[in-house]
């Protein structure tokens, strides 16, 4: 019979409690950071819109964001209209270049000159986007835009969009290449047994089964583009007014809080708790895009899973 | 080596092999086949695992064209045509051989996009109703599906859906249907609705059928080919063809010992 069996419970070593213990606080970490973040902005901008200077209507509806001047005017609107719209730029630039280059490499690359491009790929995504913003700033304006865009001012949203387009090309090409790849290959097999040429397997069998993961992609590419900083405020100026001429300057919300932190803006002042509200209301779009390229990732892949 | 059949007066065949190898890179899977396929029969391709009959049958519809390092040498013919002359073009190669895969493969679509989408690629619009019925009702499976054609196809059980990829395979009209273990993925009543299938099928089509399953090859082939890995001087395993002859033949009276061996079960 069996000799030496024993199943009982082996007593935990004290290294294994500890590791647990370190483990289990950076997993806690992450979430405590997050709700302070959260915590921080929701107070400071809850004092920002309990200032008797502010009005919630003010704040949706001025079409000036001035909170330095003398009388100060603290209208989110030209700042979300230039990030949203310095964004769409960026997104019709890296979204078609992209997705091609994803399903170039995807499907019709041979592995070595994937090997080549993808290397080169994740450079570009590794460049410092102050790097972008005076590349935007001192090449993009004057050989392209400039010179083919008759009217454009040294600081205006078309280069500053072209070059956060650059700057989320591989984001958009890398993940999109990962939700090609995700499709299973005997997908790709089965259409091309059918007679299928490698151009309308790519784009009627691979690009459509992938679609949940490209429009993640894209979601993720135009949150960046949101969230983008240096860039903006490089290239992109500093008009605070509503303004829907691209060769023009403008004011995204990210400058826009950088502008304000770098002055001297006294702690509690009015315009030292619009910044919070500025932050608040750029967390809150961006929260809203990755929730919702989350949705769209998980909702579609249901579909393989089986 | 050179396989003589000596049956009855079908001289018309569907391919004919000379001295065919397949290899990827400096790995040679599989080496000197030679042997003739008759049309509208079923050639069943034996043999233990690694014995290179799957490569061989995807050479058969330039599907290892898509795999790198992979080469063909030798002639495949198909009616007449050598497969790897340079003026063939894959494509136009697998609009005439379809090809039906081990585990089901339905496109994540509708039942009815799964067998337009093949008779779109090939032009074959004219009819497209009736042509999804004919091929649905030809792959047995018209009947279960009739009534939802706009489903997801991966909403179908997987025999349904590996009768899906058949009818899709047979709705673009090809001369020959190649499938490489078609049932390992599906459980024997499925095993069993596609082997009736298959009875069917070779009326209009020329099949050929990778299985490592003998009792199937037995029940469904007319011809059969046994295939087996030797040990090449480097200490890799090459397969070959050991024999090929007439199903009943080769399970009954079978010529080589090692393929006694393979089909008594003694190894393998």
């Amino acid at each position: 019979m069996t000799k030496n069996l024993n199943l009982s419970k082996v007593k935990t070593k004290p290294v294994e409690t500890i590791v647990k213990f370190f483990i289990t606080m950076s997993a806690f970490a992450a979430i405590l950071i997050s709700v302070a973040i959260v915590f921080t902005l929701l107070t400071e901008a809850i004092n920002f819109f309990r200032d008797p200077a502010v009005t919630f209507k003010e704040y949706f509806t001025a079409t000036r964001w001035t909170p330095t001047f003398k009388n100060p005017v603290y209208g989110v609107l030209p700042l979300v209209s230039s990030t949203l719209y310095i964004a769409l730029i960026a997104c019709i630039i890296s979204f078609p270049l992209g997705l091609f280059s994803a399903i170039y490499l995807s499907e019709f690359a041979s592995r070595r000159t994937r090997k080549i491009i993808k290397p080169i790929m994740e450079i570009l995504a590794g460049v410092p986007t102050v790097v972008f913003g005076y590349f935007a700033l001192n090449w993009i304006t004057p050989n392209i835009v400039q010179r083919f865009i008759p009217g454009s001012g040294v600081f205006n949203a078309i280069s500053a969009g072209i070059a956060v387009g650059i700057m989320i090309i591989p984001t958009v090409a890398s993940i999109s290449d990962d939700a090609l790849n995700a499709v299973p290959k005997s997908l790709r097999m089965g259409s091309l047994a059918l007679g299928s040429t490698r151009r309308i397997t790519a784009l009627k069998i691979m690009l459509p089964a992938a679609l949940s993961g490209i429009i993640a992609s894209f979601i993720l590419g135009f949150s960046r583009a949101i969230g983008e900083t240096m860039i903006v405020t490089i290239a992109g100026g500093q008009y605070p007014e509503l303004n829907l001429d691209p060769r023009k300057a403008m004011y995204t919300i990210t400058s826009s809080i950088v502008n304000v932190s770098l002055g001297d803006t006294p702690h509690g002042t009015t315009a030292y708790n619009a910044l919070f509200a500025l932050g608040i209301t750029l967390f809150i779009m961006t929260f809203i895009l990755n929730i919702f390229s989350d949705y769209i990732a998980r909702k579609y892949r249901k579909e393989y899973e089986q | 080596m050179e396989t003589k059949i000596t049956t009855k007066k079908e001289l018309d065949y569907v391919f004919t092999v000379r001295d065919v190898s397949v290899s990827y890179g400096d790995f040679t899977a599989v080496k000197n086949v030679s042997m003739d396929m008759f049309k509208n029969n079923i050639t069943a391709f034996i043999g233990p695992s690694g014995c290179g009959k799957s490569t061989l049958i995807r050479s058969f519809n330039r599907m290892n064209d898509l795999i790198p390092n992979a080469a063909v040498n030798g002639e495949i013919n198909y009616q007449g045509i050598n497969l790897y002359d340079k003026e063939v073009d894959p494509v136009q190669v697998r609009r005439r051989i379809g090809m039906v895969f081990q585990k089901p493969n339905p496109f994540p679509k509708s039942i009815r996009e799964n067998i337009t989408f093949g008779l779109k690629v090939n032009n074959m619009t004219d009819n497209l109703d009736d042509r999804v019925e004919k091929a649905l009702t030809q792959a047995a499976l018209w009947d279960e599906v009739k009534n939802d054609l706009d489903k997801n196809a991966l909403d179908l059980s997987g025999g349904q859906q590996q009768r899906l990829c058949i009818a899709r395979t047979i709705a673009v009209e090809p001369d020959t249907i190649l499938m490489d273990e078609p049932c390992s993925a599906l459980d024997p009543v499925a095993t069993k609705k596609i082997e009736d299938l298959m009875q069917i099928l070779v009326k209009d089509f020329s099949i050929l059928i990778v299985t490592h399953n003998m009792q199937q090859a037995s029940r469904v082939s007319n011809y059969c080919a046994f295939f087996t890995t030797k040990a090449t001087d480097d200490g890799r395993r090459t397969g070959e063809l050991v024999e090929y002859s007439d199903t009943k033949t080769m399970f009954t009276n079978p010529s080589e010992s090692l393929t006694e061996e393979y089909i008594s079960g003694r190894f393998g």
